[in-house]
């Protein structure tokens, strides 16, 4: 067991799987040098240029190339560096790396990974703040996972990076400079699976990403008013661990979803048509839903801030539910 | 391997020929679902630049793609199948005419996106040149796809890291319904190649001779590791941009004045002069080549359809049942 930042953890994880594998590379905007936020420092150093590959700012050919080569035999690791900038190659992502398998009768496998830096809390404003993967969930043939600490994203890297199909991994980078305990030995985790994060019996929480640590503290305070949440990190958001929901809801009998994303159309709706449609006779409560106000993303920290969920909203809409 | 002769050409450009024009009769007889971009007047842009490429050679095709898998030796069984969406074909019935693929012959599929296959080429030759095989990767595409936003990103890109892939624009005059003049500024494709630090030609699309000699040299400069080239193959589609374009954009003068220069009878004659083709041989081929797209034609038709529990397969998916 040692101490690692999330960004550490990232790095760990890459070097373990290049290591392991040849068939491993990494490319993007500043990889070789170590990251934008540091998640690949080191990793040139060792595994050579060839494999540790800065590219110019050119998001559709990273993702691409990324593509292709996959098609070819290899396990590339694209990076891009901020989730908004994946705009940048959405027909890459949407209309070819997600289609290539299907529309070619299953015969091309396109095993790559897209790490994407996400999510607000920077004051890096509008176009590097968002947390897209409702964009991405809404398209079969991707795999979406996000993980908050340091030893579920080099687990959950791992998996994404053994796994045969595109895998889009949000790294949340307010959570970048965070450190805690990562095992020696990378545990096993499967791709659809949520994480129990906090077992309690009065509300379900359900989330992911950035707000995994923002619930927790909810949670706390909750605790000490004699409400008691059963905290699951969902992990991978496309599959989605719909059991393990409905399991804690059995239990609890009232559900909120919490994610950063705009509350609008983010895959929080998903999970709540799910369990309202699957498990309406195990709720007593309705739905409740906490995401980021409908607006971009704001600079000056008293607006980021306000439109951004906080640990305060969960508390308040745990307090409604119960 | 020996190199290919005219003749061997002539007869793949036929075989494309026909079994283009007998896609167009299935076609207006409505015994194909979904639309078709006919390959007719290109042919010899797409045997030319196969000519010098192996099996374990890559290629990325385009919604009118036909022409490239017939030329990389692309099953016509299957391939019919396919555009008959039957579950025989190359794909299940799942990609149709803009989406075939034989990844054993490493075309990695026709593309509905254009300029969707630039990158994924490049990505292919990144491939090649990591495992240190000499596999070369051959990108096609149009000239509109020239003017789409990855194909500067990939061409930049590919350049910098002189990656083994050939990138051949067919420009045969028109992005969908707009004349090359009217979306570029440009004559010649080719010339963007120097804006990119890479090699450019521009040659006669329909001279398959004049396409061989140059995608060889492109080929060859790919193999040994002498980076990238743009290779622009000037041809004309003889068809509308789908079948049923009206076609308001152009003349039937012009239409004609590029029959003129049909790339078949360019080879043929070429082939009579050299002593090389008689009317005999000619009409041998001809029907040789009838008989193996209607073998085609005949096992595509007698296919069946896939079971519509098939929809659900070949692809990740978490509750592809729902909604059902």
């Amino acid at each position: 067991m040692s101490r690692l930042s999330y960004a550490k953890a990232v790095a760990l994880a890459l070097r373990e799987a290049m290591a392991e594998d040849p068939a491993v590379f990494c490319l993007g905007e500043d990889v070789g040098f170590g990251g934008a936020y540091g998640a690949t420092q080191g990793l040139r150093d060792e595994f050579g240029a060839a494999r540790v590959r800065d590219t110019p700012i050119s998001e559709s050919a990273i993702v691409g190339f990324s593509i292709g080569a996959a098609v070819a035999g290899f396990r590339p690791v694209a990076e891009i560096m901020h989730m908004d900038f994946i705009a940048c190659a959405m027909d890459q992502v949407v209309n070819q790396a997600a289609k290539a398998r299907y529309m070619f009768g299953g015969k091309a496998r396109v095993p790559m990974v897209i790490r994407a830096g996400t999510g607000g809390w920077l004051n890096a404003a509008a176009q590097h703040s968002q947390s897209l993967e409702a964009w991405f969930t809404h398209v079969p043939g991707l795999k979406v996972a996000t993980a908050a600490t340091g030893a579920d994203i080099r687990t959950l890297l791992r998996a994404a990076i053994w796994d045969d199909n595109p895998v889009i991994v949000l790294e949340p980078l307010s959570l970048y400079e965070i450190s805690g305990e990562v095992p020696d030995v990378p545990g096993e985790l499967v791709l659809g699976k949520a994480s129990r994060k906090r077992s309690g019996s009065d509300v379900t929480v359900v989330t992911w990403g950035a707000m995994v640590p923002r619930v927790l503290q909810a949670a706390e305070t909750l605790a000490a008013g004699g409400v008691s949440c059963d905290v699951l990190d969902l992990i991978t958001l496309s599959p989605w661990d719909t059991d393990a929901v409905l399991e804690s809801v059995s239990r609890t009998g009232r559900l909120l979803v919490v994610h950063q994303a705009s509350r609008r159309s983010g895959f929080g709706a998903e999970v709540a048509a799910v369990i309202g449609e699957r498990g309406f006779d195990l709720l007593d409560a309705p739905i409740g839903r906490v995401g980021s106000l409908n607006v971009p993303v704001p600079f000056s920290p008293p607006l980021e801030s306000f439109v951004l969920p906080d640990a305060d909203r969960v508390v308040a809409a745990v307090r409604r539910l119960v | 391997m020996t190199a290919p002769g005219l003749k061997d050409l002539y007869r793949s450009m036929v075989l494309i020929r026909e079994a283009e024009e007998t896609v167009l009769r299935l076609f207006s007889q409505n015994r194909m679902p979904g639309f078709i971009h006919s390959y007719i007047g290109e042919e010899a842009t797409a045997v030319g630049v196969c000519a010098p490429l192996r099996p374990d050679d890559y290629v990325t095709s385009t919604h009118r793609g036909h022409g490239h898998i017939v030329a990389k030796g692309g099953d016509l069984k299957l391939f019919f199948a396919e555009l008959y969406g039957k579950a025989a074909g190359y794909c299940k019935g799942k990609g149709g005419s803009m989406h075939v693929a034989d990844l054993d012959l490493g075309i990695l599929g026709a593309n509905g996106i254009v300029g969707g296959g630039i990158a994924i080429a490049a990505g292919a030759a990144l491939a090649a040149q990591l495992r240190g095989t000499d596999q070369v990767a051959v990108s096609f595409m149009g000239d509109g796809a020239t003017d789409i936003g990855v194909f500067h990103e990939s061409l930049n890109l590919a350049a910098l890291w002189d990656l083994p892939v050939v990138f051949v624009v067919e420009n045969n005059g028109y992005a969908d319904f707009i004349a090359q003049r009217d979306h570029q500024r440009i004559e010649q494709v080719s010339g963007r190649a120097a804006g990119y630090g890479m090699a450019g030609e521009t040659v006669d699309g329909n001279d398959v001779e004049a396409v061989r000699r140059a995608a060889s040299e492109a080929v060859d400069r790919a193999r040994g590791g002498r980076g990238p080239t743009l290779l622009e193959c000037v041809t004309y589609r003889w068809r509308g941009h789908f079948e049923g374009d009206p076609q308001p954009y152009r003349s039937q003068d012009e239409v004609e004045a590029w029959k003129e220069r049909d790339p078949l009878v360019l080879a043929e004659r070429r082939l009579a002069g050299r002593g090389e083709l008689d009317e005999a041989e000619r009409d041998e081929i001809r029907d040789t080549v009838r008989a193996r797209v209607a073998e085609a034609v005949e096992f595509a038709e007698a296919a069946p359809m896939p079971e519509p529990l098939s929809a659900l397969e070949d692809v990740f998916t978490d509750g592809a049942e729902e909604g059902w």
